[in-house]
């Protein structure tokens, strides 16, 4: 066969017509937290790591202690066997800070977009859970949640995934069933310095920048989460000249992890209707074809017959 | 099949032969360690088995049991492209080995997901339980397609079992069962092979979009909306290189002799495909502005380039000298060879090595384990495709000595 160029033309338009819909995806618009949202405010400053969360967390959650140690309280980070972690960062000049790291409850969730079932979810007040009943245990969330938050029972043969879920439901727990009450989490209630608080988000919101406003030279002017990767429902403070990422907070844009891909999803797959027509044009040209060249065959037949 | 087809090259007809070989045997002891070690793991969880961790939970399986190995089974699709929507019947004779690989490569990527599943028992729910299915969830769709496909690409295969077992004398039962579905399977073939077209399209280029979800982990060189076109156009490309091996090798090792002039012809089609790749790569980085990204000559940028070359080169080794005698097939099977490699290393760099979590994690490597249980999954293709082309009428072609001049 020679190829025309009506033939490179068909090969480009057909990559093209059926991926057309890559360049115009723009991203969606922007999620905002639901009317109910409630979520945590972490504050740098006035941590002291004590780490009365992280056996708080323990507690309320039946986590084990981390088998590598047989220790109780000294994860040195998220694990299957820890949702909740305070971690000292050294900042530079022989600077310290704390930071704590959970699931920080996305506004706009990567891991609920990622999962097949619905297996994570944002629930009530906005709180991203997980539910056993439909987890097949693809980790597609793992690889999509940008702050490395859901964790795998890698040694178990019937293994759940592990992440704070604020206290509404018992992370690693694989029982179904009803969620528990919202209420105060266990990190939250038993914080003796008020470093971390529960409460409304937008009044999260409003007191993170009272405390900005009130001391300038204490904060750096910034309310880690109100922006980043879409917004998230935990938000950050940190202490003037300690940027979060040294907290080790990734430096995410404004654009939710998901925004982009979902929407390329929805452009090409709107309606279902790029498929279908897809399929009847593919069926018009194998029936179109598939009957020449049977004709084809036919008369050749009859003709080397003797 | 067309009828000049079937004049040069012969009917589809089994091979014959014994089929316990010694190379028989070794392939089933391979496939045999790969099933003790699945079943330790599924007793002790991936941890025992596997490199994988929190940061990396996608390893060795993923990436080439499941995405690249249903790529190099694109054979049938791509081999389907030509003959049915470029209305090339001539390359009829190939399509029964590329569809025979094909339904082995996806039934075995199946296989690889229920076994990288970490609470497969579930599994059973997603065809089903279609009001709980989130439509934001590109890989439900890639689920989902691959799943249809693997059953599109058997019923393909249809004729195949139905003409060995009409002509069984010793079944009458089974001979029944194919004089009754023989007609109705034909009546439903263009539907299926419409399908066969589609799903592919759909689920290879989802399976570039996937990785889009990774974020800011994936690196700017892989994290571009045309991640689905190039994961496309790339499986095409190595859908017509695995059916090149798989031409050759059924020359080499089973005598069975086809014009070289189909895969001469062929050879044009593939540098169309390898063109249009390259120049798109290439094109759509410069205009997103990654060009920096692309000359850093790190890692990344290696990687990058060498995806291209990989592609670039078949496609100029094949216009400089076009296939065209039985002296050009090593050349061919190089070509073959380096666009296979590079639609590999693609997939390779999106769901591996240009994934990077950042901070604390290891970089992952593959246990030893991890390997074998691979290598099973490939000697279990090769196993099955020995046994399917020695007792069922796969290969077209004739022994060299009736090859008509």
């Amino acid at each position: 066969m020679n190829v025309s160029r009506r033939d490179a033309l068909k090969v480009t338009a057909f990559g093209a017509a059926t991926l057309g819909g890559a360049r115009r995806a723009q991203a969606r618009e922007r999620k905002e937290p639901p009317a109910d949202a409630t979520g945590m405010l972490y504050d740098s400053t006035l941590c002291i790591g004590c780490k009365a969360c992280v056996v708080a967390c323990r507690k309320a959650n039946d986590l084990a202690y981390e088998p590598h140690s047989r220790l109780y309280d000294d994860p040195i980070d998220l694990t299957a066997h820890t949702c909740n972690v305070i971690k000292l960062s050294e900042t530079g000049d022989g600077q310290t800070a704390f930071m704590k790291a959970q699931c920080m409850h996305c506004v706009d969730p990567a891991c609920a977009a990622a999962c097949m079932m619905g297996s994570f979810q944002k629930r009530q007040n906005g709180i991203v859970t997980w539910r056993p009943e439909k987890c097949i245990g693809c980790r597609y969330c793992q690889v999509a949640c940008p702050f490395d938050v859901p964790k795998f029972e890698w040694h178990s043969a019937t293994p759940a995934m592990v992440k704070c879920q604020m206290c509404l439901a018992k992370a690693g727990s694989t029982e179904p069933g009803q969620l528990n009450e919202v209420g105060e989490p266990a990190c939250t209630e038993v914080c003796p310095r008020r470093a971390v608080i529960y409460g409304a988000y937008t009044d999260l919101v409003e007191e993170a920048r009272r405390r900005i406003a009130a001391e300038p030279d204490r904060y750096e002017d910034h309310v880690y989460g109100i922006e980043e990767g879409g917004g998230t429902q935990v938000l950050y403070l940190t202490a003037k000249g300690v940027p979060f990422t040294a907290l080790g907070l990734p430096d995410l844009g404004p654009e939710s992890v998901p925004s982009m891909p979902v929407t390329l999803q929805h452009t090409i797959y709107k309606g279902f209707a790029a498929p279908v027509i897809l399929y009847g044009v593919l069926a018009g040209l194998v029936w179109r074809h598939r009957r020449a060249q049977d004709a084809e065959t036919a008369e050749m037949e009859k003709e080397m017959a003797p | 099949m067309s009828a000049r087809a079937v004049e040069r090259h012969g009917r589809p007809s089994p091979v014959g032969g014994e089929v316990m070989t010694p190379f028989m045997k070794l392939m089933l002891g391979i496939v045999a360690v790969a099933v003790a070690i699945v079943l330790y793991r599924f007793a002790f969880g991936l941890g025992s088995v596997t490199n994988l961790s929190d940061g990396h939970p996608w390893g060795l399986w993923i990436t080439f049991d499941v995405v690249t190995g249903t790529a190099l089974g694109c054979g049938g699709y791509a081999m389907a492209l030509l003959i049915y929507v470029f209305n090339k019947g001539k390359y009829h004779p190939l399509i029964r080995a590329a569809l025979m690989t094909s339904a082995l490569g996806y039934t075995l990527g199946a296989f690889g997901v229920l076994i990288d599943l970490g609470r497969p028992w579930w599994t059973w729910k997603l065809p089903i339980f279609f009001w709980t299915w989130n439509l934001d969830s590109i890989q439900l769709e890639v689920a989902l397609c691959i799943l249809l496909y693997t059953g599109v690409l058997w019923l393909e295969m249809g004729p195949v079992f139905l003409e060995r077992w009409a002509g069984d004398e010793a079944r009458p039962r089974l001979r029944a069962f194919a004089e009754r579905w023989t007609p109705r399977l034909r009546r439903a073939m263009p539907w299926l092979i419409a399908l066969g077209l589609l799903l592919p399209t759909m689920h290879q280029s989802s399976l570039g979009g996937m990785m889009l979800l990774a974020g800011p982990k994936l690196h700017p060189l892989w994290l571009t909306p045309w991640l689905p076109f190039f994961f496309l156009v790339s499986c095409i490309a190595m859908g017509y290189g695995i059916t090149v091996l798989e031409t050759m090798w059924s020359r080499t090792i089973y005598q069975r002799y086809r014009e070289t002039s189909v895969l001469h012809a062929l050879t044009s089609a593939v540098i169309v495909v390898l063109v249009v790749w390259v120049g798109m790569r290439i094109g759509v980085m410069a205009w997103e502005g990654k060009l920096a990204e692309a000359f850093a000559f790190d890692l990344y940028s290696i990687l990058f380039w060498a995806e291209i070359l990989l592609f670039l080169v078949p496609a100029v080794m094949l216009t400089v000298r076009p296939a065209r005698s039985d002296a050009d097939r090593g050349w061919m099977f190089l070509a073959a060879g380096m666009m296979l490699t590079g639609g590999t290393l693609h997939r390779f760099a999106a769901y591996w090595f240009a994934f990077n979590p950042g901070r604390h994690w290891n970089y992952y490597f593959p246990s030893i384990l991890e390997i074998t249980v691979t290598a099973g999954f490939i000697a279990a293709e090769i196993a099955a495709f020995m046994y399917l082309i020695k007792r069922f009428p796969i290969l077209t072609g004739r022994p060299s000595a009736a090859l008509p001049s």
